[in-house]
């Protein structure tokens, strides 16, 4: 079974800070992390492939410094990266970010033998729309399984599979036909170590690199910032309130019983 | 970027809301949506929808009455048996169907799992642009849809438009807008329409429901107390103390992000942009600083409390009360005192 696994770069998000003046990110020098929701995605797809047999295929959409996050994602288990860069996908929001991913993916079917299933994470720790999963199942024609919490079943012979899928108030469990896209729920698995001989292979492994061109992109109006319906116009800092926080304990030195005695008390008589 | 609206998106009109069903039951959030969604109708002075479909007639009818007494104008149904239980084909097919029949210039869902799975689906059918978790919404001077949301990392938001593509559509999580007062009695104009497909043509089964034991399972979004915790608690033992203060108030404890990533709390405790989103009628953050991602998961708390070391730490720009202390002596003498004065109230009344 060949399983491809969709993960993203991103900015280790505790280290980020934002400029105090120009009020935009200062990304220089940030660490980057494999998308933490992916791993999850990940560690199904190595568990299924050790189940069934076949590959897997990392892929990722991002500058050519992404070519790191595929190197980790080798080292965990993966048999196979692609590196989908090229200047013409800056500035895509997640309908030309899914094209792009769906155009490869369709490329990678051809070349490497089409995938049944599909994976992503449930959303990335920056953008964090959850857009993207569906996004691609819709182009690809994919059956769209989204928050999956555990795999129930599958069976390669007959296509199909059975999930449980996290809804509101409990779990649906469905059964579909492959192949499927997979968005899988945090918490779903546990990301193994990768051996030794991972950690090697990943050195040495020769990732795929491709172009728009490569992908058999044409139409580059899909792509980038032209291929973006949304225009983010404006980023801006929350307007504080007129009056900050009222302090309850003035007095240096005040004990926290009377600290607390007079929060509550101005809880009480507070009128909202 | 912006340029004269193509043609054939001049016909969009109007602002709907795509309901979301729960058993059998509308999820508050569509009510919120509906409130927010009169606000943008009443500016563009375009009426407001919403979309009810489901399996069970009579559902769908109740919920119809339920839309125009929180607003709406007109209700467009689909009842069929293939919507009994919310799957993504049908549903997807029933909603782009609806939309490019009747043609909305902004449609708004929930952002819950069953929202945010449909939403992706019918922009990337429509090939328009979907603006996610915005806790914003307005009509700027020319019209267009203004969907605000949380940037990554520091203290910032951003204002996304779909200019030249319709309908515009964003999600909006629970509990972010104010739930609009009811009008019992107030009615509307219902518009049914039929799927059209049979069962046969739907891969995706529905095999069972596993529901959730109520045990244990936070229900942070519409609690009148929350007290949550952050990294100024500075270990895993100290979540005792926040515990035990929202247990002395009969409200649910919670905490910010990294307390999740640390696993000193579970994914459904956590509160902001990509936790819960709460609005109670009293929140005490303790060792919390307030960024942006916490922040739009709590303004909608009437009285917030801050108890932090740092008088300058971001919270204190929207927390109404504040002491500035270590929260880990703060915590249990505010138990203390709650308790007592919740006592003497208790034998006063
Ligand atoms: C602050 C901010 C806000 C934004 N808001 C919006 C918005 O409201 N609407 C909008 O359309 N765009 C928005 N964008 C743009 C959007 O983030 C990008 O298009 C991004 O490339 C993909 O979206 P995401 O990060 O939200 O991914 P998600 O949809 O959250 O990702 C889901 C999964 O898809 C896969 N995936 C996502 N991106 C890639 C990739 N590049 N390569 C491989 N796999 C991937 C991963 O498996 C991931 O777990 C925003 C960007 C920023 C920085
Ligand atoms: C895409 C994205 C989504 C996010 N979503 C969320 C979200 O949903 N919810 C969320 O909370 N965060 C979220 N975050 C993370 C957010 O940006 C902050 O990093 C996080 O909220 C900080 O948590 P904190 O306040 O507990 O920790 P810190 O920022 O480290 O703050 C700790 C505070 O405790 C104070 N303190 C220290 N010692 C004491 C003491 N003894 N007593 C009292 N106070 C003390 C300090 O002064 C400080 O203000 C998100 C980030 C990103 C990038």
């Amino acid at each position: 079974m060949h399983i491809v696994v969709c993960i993203k770069q991103v900015p280790d998000s505790a280290q980020i800070r934002v400029h105090p003046v120009t009020n935009t990110i200062m990304r220089q020098g940030v660490p980057t992390i494999i998308n933490p929701y992916d791993l999850f995605a990940l560690e199904e797809a190595l568990r299924l492939r050790d189940r069934f047999g076949g590959e897997v295929t990392v892929l990722t959409l991002g500058p050519p410094m992404a070519e790191d996050s595929l190197r980790k994602a080798l080292a965990f288990g993966a048999d196979r990266a692609v590196l989908l860069t090229d200047r013409f996908f800056a500035g895509s929001d997640t309908l030309a970010t899914s094209f792009a991913l769906s155009m490869a993916l369709k490329k990678i079917g051809e070349e490497f033998g089409e995938p049944p299933i599909v994976f992503t994470g449930k959303q990335t720790i920056d953008g964090d729309t959850a857009q993207v999963g569906p996004g691609i199942a819709k182009r690809r024609d994919l059956n769209q399984l989204t928050y999956v919490a555990r795999i129930v079943e599958v069976d390669p012979a007959a296509g199909e599979i059975a999930v449980e899928r996290r809804a509101e108030g409990g779990l649906q469990v469905l059964k579909s036909r492959m192949p499927v896209l997979i968005t899988m729920l945090e918490g779903a698995n546990e990301m193994r170590r990768g051996t030794l001989d991972n950690a090697l292979g990943a050195a040495r492994a020769q990732v795929v690199r491709w172009s728009a061109a490569d992908a058999g992109i044409e139409d580059l109006t899909k792509c980038g910032l032209r291929g973006s319906p949304t225009i983010v116009k404006k980023v801006f800092a929350p307007t504080a309130r007129a009056e900050k926080a009222k302090r309850v304990n003035t007095e240096e030195g005040s004990t926290a019983e009377a600290n607390a005695a007079a929060l509550v008390e101005a809880i009480f008589t507070r009128q909202p | 970027t912006r340029k004269e609206l193509p043609e054939h998106f001049k016909a969009y009109r109007h602002v709907w809301v795509a309901m979301e069903m729960e058993h059998g039951k509308v999820h508050p959030v569509s009510f919120e949506l509906l409130g927010e969604g009169r606000k943008l109708a009443d500016k563009r002075g375009v009426e407001l929808a919403g979309v009810v479909m489901g399996g069970d007639g009579e559902e769908v009818a109740a919920a119809a009455i339920e839309a125009f007494e929180h607003g709406a104008d007109v209700v467009y149904t689909i009842v069929d048996p293939i919507l009994t239980h919310y799957r993504n084909d049908p549903y997807t097919r029933a909603l782009t169907d609806l939309v490019n029949t009747y043609k909305p210039e902004i449609l708004l869902l929930g952002a819950t799992n069953l929202g945010r799975d449909l939403a992706g689906s019918v922009a990337t059918t429509l090939l328009t642009g979907l603006t996610a978790d915005c806790t914003e919404l307005a009509i700027d001077d020319e019209g267009s849809l203004a969907a605000t949301r949380p940037t990554f990392g520091g203290s910032l938001l951003c204002t996304i438009f779909t200019l030249n593509y319709r309908p515009q559509m964003a999600t909006v999580r629970p509990r972010v807008m104010a739930m609009p007062e009811r009008e019992p009695g107030r009615r509307g104009r219902i518009v049914s329409h039929d799927l059209g497909l049979a069962e046969a043509e739907i891969v995706t089964k529905v095999l069972d429901f596993i529901a959730d034991g109520d045990s244990g399972r936070a229900a942070l979004p519409y609690a009148d107390i929350v007290v949550a915790g952050g990294l100024g608690l500075r270990s895993a033992e100290n979540m005792q103390l926040v515990k035990a203060l929202a247990a002395v108030l009969g409200g649910e404890y919670g905490g910010s992000r990294p307390l999740v990533q640390k696993g000193w709390i579970t994914a459904d405790r956590q509160i902001g942009q990509t936790g819960k989103t709460i609005r109670p009628r009293l929140y005490i953050a303790a060792g919390i600083s307030g960024a942006i991602q916490h922040r739009v998961g709590v303004e909608g708390a009437d009285t917030i409390v801050a108890i932090n070391t740092d008088p300058n730490a971001p919270i204190m720009e929207f927390a109404h009360l504040a002491i500035v202390g270590d929260a880990v002596k703060i915590l249990p003498a505010l138990t203390d005192a709650f308790a007592r004065h919740l006592s003497v109230n208790r034998l006063a009344s």
